[in-house]
């Protein structure tokens, strides 16, 4: 019988795409252990940030720095974790609003239980030891004081 | 403007159709629905239809669906990859050009296969929210308890929506959850699923599909007895990112109702699909509904969302209420996207 040929298949993507000036900077202030957001026209900032106003569509340039602390505007309560997600364990999913923006974005809560949970809380950002311009190079947020 | 009309609807939903594929699903419900106006496939000037690859798992998946319909020979056809009720805008845009008097408009969706709490989290931005893998469940969450906290809406006023849902879709044979004998204290008891929401404020998932056939002017006076005149149609879309939006509201929801003209006069009924009791509230609020109109006599998309086709199903449910005279004037609601990012409003009425 003459031999079977045989050839891998790779199920893949691949293409690169470039995620922009202003995505493109938040990802990379993400791996220098900064958090970004951009001023619009009225003078307030957006965070995460946006290539174009939500309201007038005028594109936005002016980068800010924003946080590493901030205000737990919403949270809610995952358990069990979600399998494709960062976090292995329950864990607090909040709307932060970081100390310089005017809007919040969706980030992990690293606490132990709901009840350590509130709104208006003070919260504060802990970054993984090795980033690679990933929104998950924060590993979450955690109640301020709680990494001192 | 040209009258256009619902004249035909057929449709079905279960938990899971996990032996029945798509096209097998579709055959039945198509001729059902051209059938019961004696129409076939030659009778059609445009075919369109809204599904997602995403559930299938297949690139142009509708293609295989299109079997159901018969497409041979050649039809005049499209889709998008959105509800039905998407589908049903672009058929009427295509009946207003005049060129065709009917049209034959239909999805459907399989959601079973998987988790889809999950699977809604890929159409999440893919850079700030998608890779964190945010459940559906978890973001209505977040949302709930702004409302809540802001006093937007009270806990007794969504367990209220909740057991409006659970005893209406008790008359439904096509809704998946139900319960005659639910209460609000039932509800307030339950256990939360992503705190503040509690189980029934979540929409149960369903597999199902819809078809519909539109016609125009005498054409629809011919097929119908009492066509579903479709007096204002509209849709329109808010912001993706979360933090940009006041959560408290769905100001596109908002804007389509007045485009099509929803509070020009009382309505009847009011068919929403809103996958959670906090937004079946901000519907409310922002369409402007009064408790004269019934709103979700079927329990409405909580009772069962087929994704890809929640929004379809109310604008045939609405229109049914037409066809057999129970209403003279009704709201068909879609929704798409995160927190009712986009909506779609449809206004009917009877002769």
């Amino acid at each position: 019988m003459a031999e079977r040929l045989r050839a891998d298949l790779v199920l893949e993507y691949p293409f690169t795409r470039t995620t922009g000036p202003v995505i493109g900077a938040f990802l990379t202030g993400l791996r220098e252990g900064i958090i970004l957001g951009i001023r619009r026209p009225d003078g307030t900032v957006l965070c995460p940030p946006t290539e174009y106003d939500p309201e007038s569509s005028e594109p936005l340039t002016e980068l800010v720095e924003v946080g590493p602390g901030g205000e737990l505007v919403s949270w809610t309560w995952v358990d069990p974790p979600r399998s494709q997600s960062p976090w292995d364990r329950p864990h607090g999913l909040g709307l932060i609003r970081l100390d310089g923006a005017a809007t919040p974005m969706v980030h992990g809560l690293l606490v132990s239980g709901p009840d350590e949970l509130a709104v208006g809380m003070r919260v504060t950002a802990r970054w993984r030891s090795e980033r690679e311009g990933h929104i998950a190079d924060l590993e979450g947020f955690v109640p301020e004081g709680a990494d001192q | 403007m040209r009258d256009i009309a619902v004249v035909s609807v057929a449709q079905h939903q279960e938990k899971a159709l996990t032996h029945t594929t798509e096209v097998e699903l579709m055959v039945p419900l198509i001729n059902q629905a051209r059938g019961a106006v004696g129409l076939t496939q030659d009778d059609i000037g445009f075919t369109c239809s809204g599904s997602s690859d995403f559930l299938a798992g297949q690139a142009f998946s509708f293609v295989h669906t299109l079997d159901a319909v018969g497409a041979v020979p050649p039809i005049s056809e499209s889709h998008v990859e959105m509800d039905g009720a998407w589908a049903l805008y672009e058929a009427w845009v295509k009946l207003q050009i005049g060129a065709v008097d009917t049209a034959l408009v239909y999805s459907y969706g399989k959601s079973s296969p998987g988790s889809l709490r999950d699977v809604l989290s890929t159409q999440l931005d893919p850079y700030y929210l998608g890779p964190l893998w945010p459940d559906a469940f978890a973001m209505a969450g977040l949302q709930a308890r702004i409302m809540l906290e802001s006093g937007a809406v009270s806990e007794q006023r969504l367990a209220e929506i909740a057991v409006r849902s659970l005893n209406g879709a008790a008359e439904n044979p096509l809704a998946v959850r139900s319960s005659a004998a639910a209460t609000v204290d039932h509800v307030l008891a339950e256990a939360p699923i992503a705190d503040p929401l509690r189980p029934s404020d979540c929409a149960a998932s369903a597999d199902g599909g819809v078809a519909v056939v539109l016609a125009a002017g005498d054409r629809a006076r011919e097929l119908c007895d009492r066509p579903a005149w479709i007096k204002g149609i509209d849709h329109r879309i808010d912001p993706h990112q979360p933090g940009v939006r006041d959560l408290t509201r769905a100001p596109s929801a908002h804007k389509a109702a007045a485009q099509a003209g929803a509070g020009d006069d009382r309505l009847d009924a009011a068919e929403l699909a809103a996958p959670f009791t906090t937004q079946e509230h901000i519907l409310e609020v922002e369409l402007g509904l009064v408790p004269e109109t019934a709103v979700n006599a079927s329990g409405g998309a909580l009772a069962g969302h087929t994704m890809m086709a929640a929004g379809l199903m109310r604008i045939a449910d609405a229109a049914q209420q037409i066809h057999d005279g129970r209403a003279d004037r009704v709201l068909g609601h879609a929704a798409s996207g995160l927190y009712l990012q986009q909506n779609l409003v449809c206004v009917m009425e009877g002769e």
